[in-house]
């Protein structure tokens, strides 16, 4: 028993240690060369600082991150999610304009006083933000009857909605920008909560939420399973096509929650730019972490960390007055050193070379 | 029985051609104006620079591949132009140094996915990226051309002039040629059949004696020619250079290809199913101009449908072919 455990740590020393290992070495340039990164101060009960603007703006990637990881496990991929948050802010933005002007109220009372506590106030902000998840929900749904339904490919099957998905967001706003400053709902990107933004809380949830159902359970297992070998994993009694699309599922999820922070952090939705590349941001955290995109083992700490990972080179980009369009070059550079540390064959043919160089 | 496969095997492109044809009548039917010989060479004209990536896409995902990059080189490509054309270069040295980094960019992503056996996806993602950057870095903004080749030359005499006063513009040219060009590459050359057989099987392709690295290298070089290409007739089309444009093109790319009836797991399709594929998004778009009242981004949602629908068709096929092979 002793001994499985010291493998499983060691395990996981291993997976961490690439991303863990450029993470610090981020921080460390940062240390030296950007002035007052590391800064924390107090004000009004709460922290501020670099490193927590980085938790902070990182949190979107986080939560997506948690979603694609389950997803690429099973040797899937969901490309929608950017398009997904767009739909998913601008459902919220839509609703609490009209919840604010009392078009829901009054239909509210036609219909009985159904709902006559979600009018109050201070909770107005919950059935808009009901509906953004609901849409999430329906979107992962939909990838999920594609794939596991109809058995497309993941990547043609969610880039009819990452495609469509944006020109919907506009259908619901009508092309324009909503913009709102309703308390409750600007509270979700922008408020905070012992200490820290509560964006980060949202994110350590759905963290904390996701890792218990897929470790505590034999779900994770499953998904495993299912990534490494669907027919088997049927045979052997795993309801494979289930658990596929169940991944999509919890995917959208995360997109509906991230597309709400994304829409409260600038209190408005913009259906072109909310989300736009974030899916790529997303695939990415969860590579870096250590999960294979050819499925069968995910790690979702090490997408958290990899999710991080991003977010910090991004801040340093800014913080040392690189445009961000520009900040784009490093990024790509960084991907792919990244994936060669953890290719096998890259490995493999470097102690190659180097033991060539030893033997002269 | 060997009418019935070909049959088959030409389900998607049929489809294809008769979506065309439906969104042709459709448009004959409520504008007056679009039988115009005019409205259909513009269907050219104005698509030219994504047909040419779609080419490019068409032999990548024939290999059972993916290029993300596509957009990102065409802006990168067209603000150097803008930018070596504006610092004096004459406008033949400024193309051929574009295409000749479009070649060697694509030629890195090959060997980066074939030496240490990178998915595609990852590998030409990052190059989206690095592209993207690398173009803001040459110039921030979008940049006028005002070399006269740009200006007059190409507007005035390149044309290939009709009767009745329409003209083919000189990028609906390039387009043709560069189809006719892949059209050759792609069935009349050995490197052609290898980039099917990787696509069917490539462990098979491997057995068969395929030299697969070297083809997959070329196959992302070609890709990379293709999209600089599209760069080069981009800049033409628009007159100037812009490092943000074609965000998402690459996307347009893999839609027309899917719809062009090409499997995205490889080995089955057509160059002639792309065209009519990069038509038939060229068709909406000139639908939703004529209609006027229509907002753009109907055009993102009936995309969206036609993929879904040529996918679920495409789905179809495959069972078909399957079922097929079980009975024989």
């Amino acid at each position: 028993m002793e001994e499985k455990q010291k493998i499983f740590r060691d395990n996981i020393f291993k997976r961490l240690f690439w991303p863990l290992m450029a993470l610090g070495l981020l921080l460390l340039f940062n240390l030296i060369f950007t002035k007052g990164f590391f800064h924390i101060e107090m004000r009004d009960g709460h922290f501020y600082g670099t490193l927590l603007d980085i938790l902070n703006h990182g949190s979107k990637v986080m939560i997506l991150a948690v979603g694609m990881t389950l997803v690429i496990a099973t040797k899937g991929v969901d490309l929608s999610v950017g398009a997904v948050m767009a739909v998913a802010g601008a459902i919220a933005a839509l609703l609490i304009v009209q919840v604010e002007s009392g078009w829901i109220f009054v239909q509210g009372c036609t219909l009985g006083g159904l709902v006559p506590f979600l009018n109050a106030h201070h909770m107005s902000w919950f059935l808009p933000a009901l509906a953004a998840i609901m849409i999430s929900l329906v979107a992962g749904l939909w990838n999920a009857l594609l794939v596991a339904g109809f058995r497309i490919q993941p990547i043609v099957a969610t880039l009819v909605l990452m495609v469509a998905g944006r020109g919907i967001a506009q259908l619901i706003t009508d092309g324009q920008i909503i913009t709102f400053t309703n308390r409750g709902l600007t509270f979700i990107g922008n408020g905070h909560f012992l200490f820290l933004p509560f964006s980060v809380w949202i994110a350590l949830g759905v963290f904390a939420i996701v890792a218990i159902a897929v470790r505590k359970t034999a779900l994770g297992l499953f998904i495993e399973s299912v990534g490494n070998n669907e027919t088997a994993s049927f045979y052997a009694g795993i309801e494979a096509k289930t658990i596929k699309g169940f991944t999509y599922v919890v995917c959208g999820l995360c997109a509906g929650v991230a597309g709400l922070i994304a829409a409260s952090n600038i209190k408005c939705a913009d259906s072109n730019n909310a989300g736009l590349y974030l899916e790529l941001d997303a695939i990415l955290a969860v590579v870096i972490g250590g999960t294979s995109l050819n499925g069968g083992r995910f790690f979702l700490a090490g997408s958290i960390v990899g999710a991080i990972l991003i977010q910090t080179l991004t801040t340093t980009m800014y913080a040392r007055d690189v445009s961000p369009h520009v900040a784009a070059v490093p990024k790509a550079l960084v991907i792919i050193i990244v994936c060669l540390l953890q290719s096998e064959t890259f490995r493999r043919k470097a102690m190659g070379i180097l033991k060539t160089f030893k033997n002269k | 029985m060997k009418f019935l496969k070909i049959q088959t095997r030409y389900i998607p492109l049929m489809a294809t051609a008769a979506v065309f044809a439906l969104l042709y009548i459709i448009g004959l039917s409520s504008f007056s104006n679009f039988g115009s010989l005019g409205v259909f060479v513009n269907l050219f004209g104005d698509n030219a620079f994504l047909g040419i990536a779609a080419i490019g896409a068409t032999f990548v995902i024939l290999s059972g591949g993916i290029d993300l990059s596509v957009g990102s080189v065409i802006a990168f490509t067209s603000i150097l132009i803008a930018s070596l054309l504006d610092k004096g270069f004459d406008p033949g040295t400024a193309i051929s140094i574009s295409l000749l980094f479009g070649i060697c960019f694509g030629a890195s992503m090959g060997c980066l996915i074939h030496f240490f056996e990178l998915p595609p996806f990852l590998v030409t993602l990052a190059g989206m990226f690095f592209a993207r950057g690398l173009g803001f870095l040459i110039h921030p903004q979008s940049l006028g051309i005002k070399h006269p080749f740009f200006l007059n030359t190409v507007g005035d005499s390149l044309p290939v002039k009709l009767s009745n006063g329409v003209e083919i513009p000189f990028t609906a040219s390039c387009f043709i040629a560069a189809l006719i060009l892949a059209l050759i590459i792609a069935h009349m050359t050995g490197f052609g059949r290898n980039v099917y057989a990787i696509g069917g099987n490539e462990q098979a392709a491997k057995l068969m004696g395929v030299r697969i690295g070297a083809t997959k290298i070329m196959i992302y070089t070609l890709a990379g020619f293709f999209s600089a290409l599209a760069g080069v007739v981009f800049t033409l089309y628009m007159q100037s250079g812009n490092p943000s444009s074609c965000v998402g093109l690459e996307l347009d790319a893999i839609a027309a290809v899917v719809i062009g009836g090409t499997l995205l797991s490889g080995g089955v399709g057509y160059l002639a199913g792309t065209l009519l594929g990069v038509l038939v998004l060229g068709l909406i778009q000139t639908l939703i101009t004529f209609h006027g009242d229509l907002n753009t981004w109907w055009t993102k949602i009936v995309i969206g449908v036609l993929v879904l629908v040529f996918i679920l068709l495409q789905n179809l096929v495959t069972k078909m072919t399957k079922k097929r092979i079980k009975s024989t």
